[in-house]
């Protein structure tokens, strides 16, 4: 019988984690992150991704601490509680594939899962298409699975390896302690930090990681995952991870109305754009992406703490794909799509189908 | 005969795939799952729960897990 029990992954416990990242995500919000992007994975690992120079898009360039909190917190309650079992070899190059296609299609929409939840949350309308998009793009990977979808079995890895993902991004965190942002000035020796948009808006750096810290505690202790709350309902009508996904949905919601954070409409919305099916595509190829490699970009990040090197592959995916999406215009804006926005999303969903469809096959039970 | 179900090394939402796919074709019966990690132990448990069987016993070996689900 089971011995011990993790109160984090019982049914209260995940619409408690849900409930207490839409707080945060909002709070994030008023101490300086942008709006409707108190947390946003993809748009944060992006900014880190431009803080490290690999692409020039000068407004969305700052080392994000919550993407290392989230890496680090989860590291350490895997540690806590014996669940660091280093892991891989499951079709690392799909994943990073998967990733890349993921951001792209992410950054025609102007954000991850998260933001989508914490747009609506703020009341951007134009999240409902993105939601929209996300969940079909979602329902269309439920259906590969159940044709025998599969990127094949891990194997277990010694720890050295496993220690690889914190160990990198413990290092990024002290490349940002030794080079931090020096006011006005667009780089600090080796990164770049934006003087205007979105990457000049953030809260606190300490305050940052420290909530990043927490929330990756808590989201590897529940298994909080976006996309994995989509796909359970969809695919076995279980509602465990989806009632997190609404706590933190209604959670976010009630904090904006409180802090004056939430103003309903669809245009001039804080970092969106109103190109409805373009929202919906690009949100579409994310989802797909998401489901195909198992986790939202938010369990990615939590799962690479536990020493799985194949979530970590995807999350480099996803930062190589941020470098292409701005380097090649594919990236939208809040005036709309970028110049190859639409031929980005139709590589990145043929890339996904392509991947879907070149792994069905069963998995001896 | 208690039958079983391999979803070691795989990862969320293959063995609770694997485990529903054959506890559905068995209907009722002795079913052993084996998995790999904590993630899927818990998923594995709650997905069985639901489909009206029950967890008999958990077995930690060598790092793996052997769920055993009964159904009668």
């Amino acid at each position: 019988m089971e011995t011990k029990k993790n109160l984090f992954a019982t049914s209260l416990g995940i619409v408690a984690v849900g409930a207490v990242i839409g707080v945060l995500a909002a709070l994030l919000q008023k101490w300086g992150n942008p709006g409707n992007m108190g947390i946003c994975v993809a748009c944060f690992e992006r900014d880190v991704a431009g803080s490290l120079g690999l692409h020039r898009a000068d407004v969305v360039q700052y080392l994000r601490p919550e993407i290392f909190g989230f890496v680090l917190g989860a590291f350490v309650a895997a540690l806590s509680f014996s669940e660091f079992k280093p892991r891989s070899g499951s079709a690392p190059l799909a994943r990073f594939l998967l990733g890349m296609s993921a951001m792209i299609g992410a950054l025609v929409f102007l954000g991850c899962p998260w933001r989508a939840v914490l747009r609506l949350a703020g009341g951007d309308g134009n999240a409902l298409f993105g939601l929209a998009g996300l969940a079909t793009g979602v329902g269309i990977g439920t259906v590969f699975f159940r044709s025998g979808y599969s990127l094949g079995r891990t194997s277990k890895q010694n720890h050295g390896l496993g220690l690889l993902m914190p160990l990198v991004i413990a290092g990024l965190l002290v490349l940002g302690l030794i080079f931090p942002q020096i006011p006005n000035e667009p780089k600090s020796g080796v990164l770049f930090y934006s003087l205007k948009g979105p990457g000049s808006q953030h809260a606190p750096l300490i305050v940052s990681l420290v909530i990043g810290l927490a929330v990756g505690f808590a989201a590897q202790r529940s298994r909080f995952c976006t996309m994995g709350a989509l796909r359970d309902l969809i695919l076995f009508r279980h509602w465990h991870l989806f009632s997190g996904f609404m706590a933190l949905l209604v959670a976010a919601w009630l904090t904006n109305l409180a802090l004056g954070q939430f103003h309903p409409g669809f245009a001039n919305q804080p970092v969106a754009h109103t190109q409805s099916l373009w929202n919906f595509f690009g949100m579409l190829v994310a989802g797909l992406a998401f489901a195909l490699a198992g986790g939202c970009p938010g369990r990615q990040l939590f799962m690479s703490g536990e020493g799985d090197g194949d979530a970590a592959v995807f999350v480099f995916g996803m930062i190589v794909g941020a470098a292409f999406a701005h380097n090649f215009g594919l990236a939208s804006s809040p005036a709309g799509i970028g110049p190859h926005g639409m031929a980005a999303v139709a590589v990145a969903l043929i890339a996904c189908l392509y991947i879907g469809f070149s792994n069905i096959k069963r998995v001896g039970a | 005969m208690t039958e079983k179900v391999d979803a070691r090394g795989l990862s969320c939402p293959q063995p609770v795939l694997l485990a529903l796919s054959k506890m559905r074709d068995m209907k009722t019966g002795e079913l052993e799952v084996l998995v790999d990690n904590e993630v899927s132990k818990e998923n594995v448990s709650r997905a069985a729960s639901k489909e009206g069987w029950e967890l008999a016993q958990v077995r930690e070996e060598a790092e793996e897990y052997h769920l055993l689900l009964r159904r009668s």
